[in-house]
């Protein structure tokens, strides 16, 4: 694992990628803190770090884009699969190549509090705890595009599939309000949702015993819960997708709270990502 | 060494190996021989733990590859069709990279990759870049990767496939250098490449073994020492010197304008005394040569079901099927750079050179 992390590590800053991804980060970074906190007089990072977001749904899929497409294209995964290596630890050592690429680039955006604080009063507490929320962030959002990466051997493919996710991520939270809370029109979001993980199955394992199970292990609970206790649906879709919302759980790191829940939950979604590519890793094993 | 039972790998319907058995001993050179979609490279990927099996059970050293595979992949190096090189790497970085990846610790990993690079002729491009590197060169690094880690069986699929005449006889002769030392699978569809290089020949067709024997063996099998004549005369004459010959075993005569054409079959070296019994008889030898595809008409009749005579069509055909039809360079060159080296079919062993 140490080997694969050592290797793809080296690799984003043998190709241009790593230095075109620290370069853009930078520049926004520099960009929105002269227009805010120099020009706009504001002594809190976190203003810039707000509208940074915007930016790393454009930049954090150029990091992932050729995380696993790239082996696939050119045959090296052959090499990962044959080595004494695990998949998990193939994916779990590229993913940390991309942490730490991304942890470089919030180390140097660390230095714009510092000097901001030369001139005036900086909460500097407020502020780092903001940028390791960013960080954070970043981290689930590397993820979410490394997973999409795994799913094509085409960077450009994986590189507009991850922008695409993250913008639908961003867009999540303002987008719940437009889909009705009533218990009705949330049980049938859900049971269609079951149906479409049962399609999606069948695509992935081409068997409808398997496609079949799932249909019936999702939708039989949903149809029962939904006839035993109707109420437990008002509005329950609107707030799963705001649990997915991603972005929005950032908004608290800003309003200078360190939300230990929102940490835990980026570090899961994280988590639940890598555990989603290392599947999808060793599914072509069986294909 | 590896145990293979009853194998199955279907591809969505497709049984591309069906339920194959073999075992492979040590410190010997096994070939892996089949016509394109035989299932030599499907066979290669699931015993070095690339593909999963539909079913049956592998055993590496005694830790089944599906079971263990952390450390059934220990005993093995594999060069997959493509060498999985890393173009932005420079051969020495990528085998240290590989050797760190197979747990040789660093001290001992330097002298290691030094010891392989230099086995494999890389030593003099290690750091250059693997991308800027010949087809050759790439090669040989791809199975440097498979040396590190001094596995006990190196599997290489196909690993002339693409290069030019004098870069095969390297390989070749690297194969045999290691065969020496460890055991070796290599694959091919080439007859030459395996019967120069292999001790025990496999021969799949169609996802089957129809043949898992010594090359002696099937060298022995193909039997049939035989012997082609044109002699000027009559033809009865001709029929009745050499059936006189002792070691004859059978003889076929066709006669064309004053010439006769006799297929002979031998048991002994009879060469000599027909020389002298048709010196005697005063009847001109015009041509005399042994029959030596014999070995291939046993490949050909066991991998397609057909004779010789059909070669030229399969020739054809393979070619047309082959993966990479957009570069083909003439096979002429070729047959003239190497004695020993006869393709089997034309050129379909050119690949495109990518990128």
């Amino acid at each position: 694992m140490i080997a694969i992390f050592k290797r793809e590590f080296k690799s984003y800053f043998i190709n241009v990628s790593g230095y075109v991804f620290l370069a853009a980060i930078w520049l926004f970074s520099g960009i929105f803190a002269t227009a805010l906190n120099f020009i706009g007089r504001y002594a809190s990072y976190e203003y810039a770090l707000s509208n940074l977001m915007i930016v790393l749904l454009l930049i954090i899929p150029i990091l992932t884009m050729r995380s696993m497409s790239e082996d696939r294209r050119n045959k090296t995964d052959m090499l990962l699969y044959s080595l004494p290596v695990s998949s998990a630890q193939v994916v779990i050592g590229k993913y940390f190549a991309m942490l730490a690429v991304w942890a470089v680039a919030c180390l140097g955006m660390g230095v714009t509090p510092i000097i901001i604080g030369m001139y005036g009063a900086v909460n500097f507490a407020s502020a780092y705890s903001a940028l390791l929320g960013f960080f954070l962030l970043g981290a689930a959002l590397i993820a979410v595009c490394t997973f999409v990466s795994s799913l094509t051997e085409n960077q450009l493919i994986a590189a507009i599939g991850g922008i695409v996710t993250s913008l639908a991520l961003y867009l999540l939270g303002s987008l719940v309000g437009l889909i009705p809370a009533s218990a009705l029109a949330s049980f049938a979001c859900f049971a269609v949702l079951a149906i479409a993980l049962a399609v999606i199955v069948y695509f992935l394992t081409k068997s409808y015993v398997i496609a079949a199970i799932v249909a019936v292990v999702t939708l039989v609970p949903t149809v029962a819960i939904y006839f035993i206790n109707s109420e437990l649906y008002a509005s329950a879709f609107p707030k799963m997708l705001e649990y997915l919302a991603l972005f929005d759980r950032y908004y608290t790191f800003l309003g200078g709270i360190f939300d230990v829940g929102a940490v835990v939950y980026y570090i899961s979604f994280a988590v639940f990502f890598i555990f989603l590519t290392v599947q999808s890793f060793d599914k072509r094993r069986w294909s | 060494m590896i145990k293979v039972r009853n194998l199955t790998k279907n591809y969505g319907g497709h049984l591309a190996v069906k339920g194959i058995s073999f075992d492979i001993k040590p410190g010997k050179i096994y070939g892996l021989l089949g016509p394109n979609g035989a299932g030599k490279s499907t066979t290669m990927n699931i015993l070095t733990g690339c593909l999963a099996a539909t079913s049956g059970e592998v055993t590496v050293d005694g830790h089944d590859i599906f079971e263990e595979p952390l450390e059934a992949k220990r005993h093995i190096g594999y060069l997959p069709e493509q060498p999985p090189v890393y173009g932005e790497m420079t051969p020495r970085e990528y085998l240290m990279f590989v050797a760190e990846a197979k747990g040789v610790p660093f001290e001992k990993s330097l002298r290691h990759v030094k010891e392989v690079m230099q086995l494999t002729q890389i030593y003099d491009v290690r750091d250059r870049l693997i991308r800027n590197l010949s087809k050759g060169y790439r090669q040989r690094v791809g199975i440097a990767q498979a040396m590190i880690g001094e596995p006990d069986v190196i599997i290489l699929d196909e690993p002339t496939v693409g290069l030019d005449p004098a870069q095969i006889i390297e390989i070749r002769n690297l194969i045999r250098k290691l065969g020496r030392i460890k055991t070796v699978i290599i694959s091919s569809h080439i007859l030459a490449e395996i019967s120069a290089v292999c001790d025990h020949v496999i021969i799949i067709s169609k996802g089957n073994i129809v043949a898992n024997e010594t090359l002696e063996n099937l060298e022995a099998r193909a039997g049939g020492n035989g012997l082609t004549l044109k002699i000027k005369g009559d033809k009865k004459r001709a029929e009745k010197l050499i059936s006189a010959v002792s070691g004859v075993e059978s003889a076929e005569y066709s006669e064309n304008d004053g010439i006769v054409n006799a297929s002979i079959t031998y048991s002994a070296d009879v060469r000599e005394a027909l020389f002298n019994a048709f010196a005697d008889a005063k009847m001109p030898i015009l041509e005399m040569h042994t029959d030596e595809s014999t070995l291939e008409d046993i490949f050909l009749q066991l991998a397609y079901g057909t004779d010789e005579r059909d070669a030229s069509l399969i020739a054809e055909v393979t070619e047309e099927e082959d993966d990479y039809p957009e570069e083909k360079k003439p096979a002429k060159k070729k047959e003239k750079e190497e004695d020993d080296y006869k393709p089997l079919f034309g050129s379909s062993d050119d690949e495109e050179d990518d990128e």
